[in-house]
């Protein structure tokens, strides 16, 4: 059993009065994927948000409890660093209006790094590891613009990874996408884990199935059931569990 | 009956289209009917690049370059006072201010808009002339104090417009720039304030169409002596005061002379005009 990364202690979320999120609590382990399911308006986005504080951003919105990452209180952190070791991927791929090498390099020259040398390093480096530095190579200094909307994806990818973040958090990363880039990306994600955390969260549970070990199932602000993908699929303990993954509603 | 009530309805308004369209032909018309001849009687470059204008010499000289120089300059000026103010006022209310501030900030930006050219000229007349006289020194009417008002007057337009093309990019990328780590300022001024240029740009030659076709306020405050620019605390006369000052009395070849300087003013909105749209199509 891989040591915990992140621990979410007691968790209830506020947007006014509405209860978005009710009292979770899950321990997310290090270098595996965790994937997220539920139906729409279900909090899964929502708790995304919150392990790297997006959920700032929203006026009104309160949360009470804890989450701690590698034990450390997520609120104690300097927020811009917290964001540095959290990374994230949104649902639709928004690369910035600039080239493609100026994409990458903005993570990295925002954390400080300026020598040319070291950020044609980790653009090359970002940009393989997001498996798209051979379709992009020659045409970095192009607008990322220009990119299908699969390389799009894969180009934010590697924008989050070119600040070596240590958790990667994606927000059904592959739901405005193709087959083929989903597969990519998929694919991706099973790699990714090797150096990175991972939290996906997703519509599809085939998804789900496919590459994460850790599921969560999510209804209406709450964590149904959270325990290992096969065990999920296979022998759900909640009936509200296996009514979804069954296809019963959602 | 019904059929009947419908043409003549569409003829109304087709009326009333053609009312705008007829008055901008008929200025075109006014404009080089009468100005193309005094430019070629005076000489077409003896006119634009002439340096002297004394059209009461004998013979008199027509040449408007000073002129034409003097609404560059100040054109100029007020760009270097009104955009730099401008666009980090679009980006404060766009970005920073809060939301009940912004309630009163914005009406309060319109409001300078609507304020009439003759109330500014007046407060640069009273403020703005003793303020460059006593720190600045000469006698404060000059291209310093007329672009410090036409920066005033221009900053509306720039902000309005800039506003709405900041709030016009997705959050989206605001969201991205800050979720790899970066500060509130970091993002709004490398991400969000880039990704609106072209719609920042395009307030700005707004603004430059404003400043140019000014007559009343740089009446008031630039001294408006008809010679080469000098100084910037030296008075200069633009194409608009040109017309405005001598309109009064000219008559012959004088009086043509002036609506010539006002087809050159027109060449030049026309200009920026045309790059106004070509920015706005390149936007979409």
């Amino acid at each position: 059993m891989n040591s915990n990364k992140i621990s979410i202690q007691n968790v209830d979320l506020f947007y006014g009065t509405f209860q978005a999120l009710k009292s979770i609590n899950m321990d997310i382990p290090e270098n595996q994927v965790t994937a997220f399911i539920g139906p729409s308006g279900c909090g899964k986005s929502t708790l995304l948000k919150c392990l790297n504080r997006m959920n700032d951003l929203v006026e009104g919105c309160k949360i009470t409890g804890e989450i701690l990452l590698d034990d450390k209180s997520i609120n104690q952190m300097d927020v811009n660093l917290l964001r540095k070791q959290v990374g994230m991927v949104f649902q639709k791929p928004n690369p910035f209006p600039m080239s493609v090498y100026d994409n990458i390099a903005f993570g990295p020259r925002t954390h400080g790094i300026r020598s040319r040398v070291m950020l044609d390093e980790i653009v090359e480096k970002s940009l393989r590891d997001a498996a798209i530095w051979d379709e992009v190579k020659d045409r970095l200094n192009k607008s990322a613009l220009g990119l299908s909307g699969g390389q799009q994806q894969r180009l934010c990818i590697a924008r989050a990874l070119a600040v070596h973040p240590e958790v990667l958090l994606m927000d059904e990363p592959t739901s405005a996408l193709d087959p083929i880039s989903t597969s990519k990306i998929e694919e991706l994600c099973t790699q990714l884990k090797k150096e990175y955390t991972i939290v996906i969260v997703t519509h599809n549970m085939q998804q789900a199935a496919r590459i994460s070990d850790r599921t969560a199932f999510f209804l209406l602000g709450e964590a149904v059931e959270y325990t290992d993908t096969e065990k999920m699929f296979s022998m759900p303990t909640d009936k509200r569990t296996e009514d979804y993954i069954t296809g019963r509603f959602g | 009956m019904k059929q009947f009530r419908e043409s003549a309805m569409r003829l109304v308004f087709f009326i009333a289209a053609l009312t705008s369209i007829l008055a901008v032909l008929l200025i075109c018309v006014f404009l080089f009917a009468n100005g193309i001849p005094a430019m070629s009687k005076v000489g077409f470059f003896d006119f634009i690049l002439g340096e002297n204008w004394a059209p009461q010499d004998v013979p008199p000289s027509f040449g408007i370059l000073p002129m034409i120089l003097g609404s560059v300059y100040i054109t100029a000026g007020a760009l270097i006072i009104g955009v730099p103010i401008g666009i980090l006022t679009a980006v404060f209310l766009a970005k920073y201010c809060p939301q009940r501030a912004h309630r009163i900030l914005k009406p309060a930006v319109d409001l300078l808009a609507g304020i009439p050219s003759v109330v500014y000229g007046f407060f640069g007349l009273v403020v703005l002339v003793p303020f460059v006289r006593d720190n600045f020194g000469g006698d404060g009417s000059s291209i310093l104090t007329a672009s410090i008002l036409l920066g005033i007057m221009i900053l509306p337009t720039i902000v309005s417009v800039s506003e709405s093309a900041i709030r016009a990019v997705p959050q989206e990328y605001y969201e991205n720039a800050v979720a790899l780590g970066a500060t509130h300022e970091r993002a709004v001024f490398r991400v969000v304030l880039p990704a609106a240029k072209s719609g920042v740009f395009a307030s700005v030659v707004l603004g430059v169409g404003r400043a140019i076709g000014e007559a009343m306020a740089v009446i008031m405050v630039a001294g408006n002596q008809a010679r080469m620019p000098a100084g910037l605390l030296k008075g200069i006369r633009t194409l608009t005061t040109n017309i405005v000052t001598e309109m009064g009395y000219a008559a012959d070849l004088h009086r043509e002379v002036l609506i010539a300087t006002g087809v050159v003013l027109f060449v030049f909105i026309l200009i920026i005009n045309i790059s106004f749209s070509l920015i706005k199509r390149r936007q979409k």
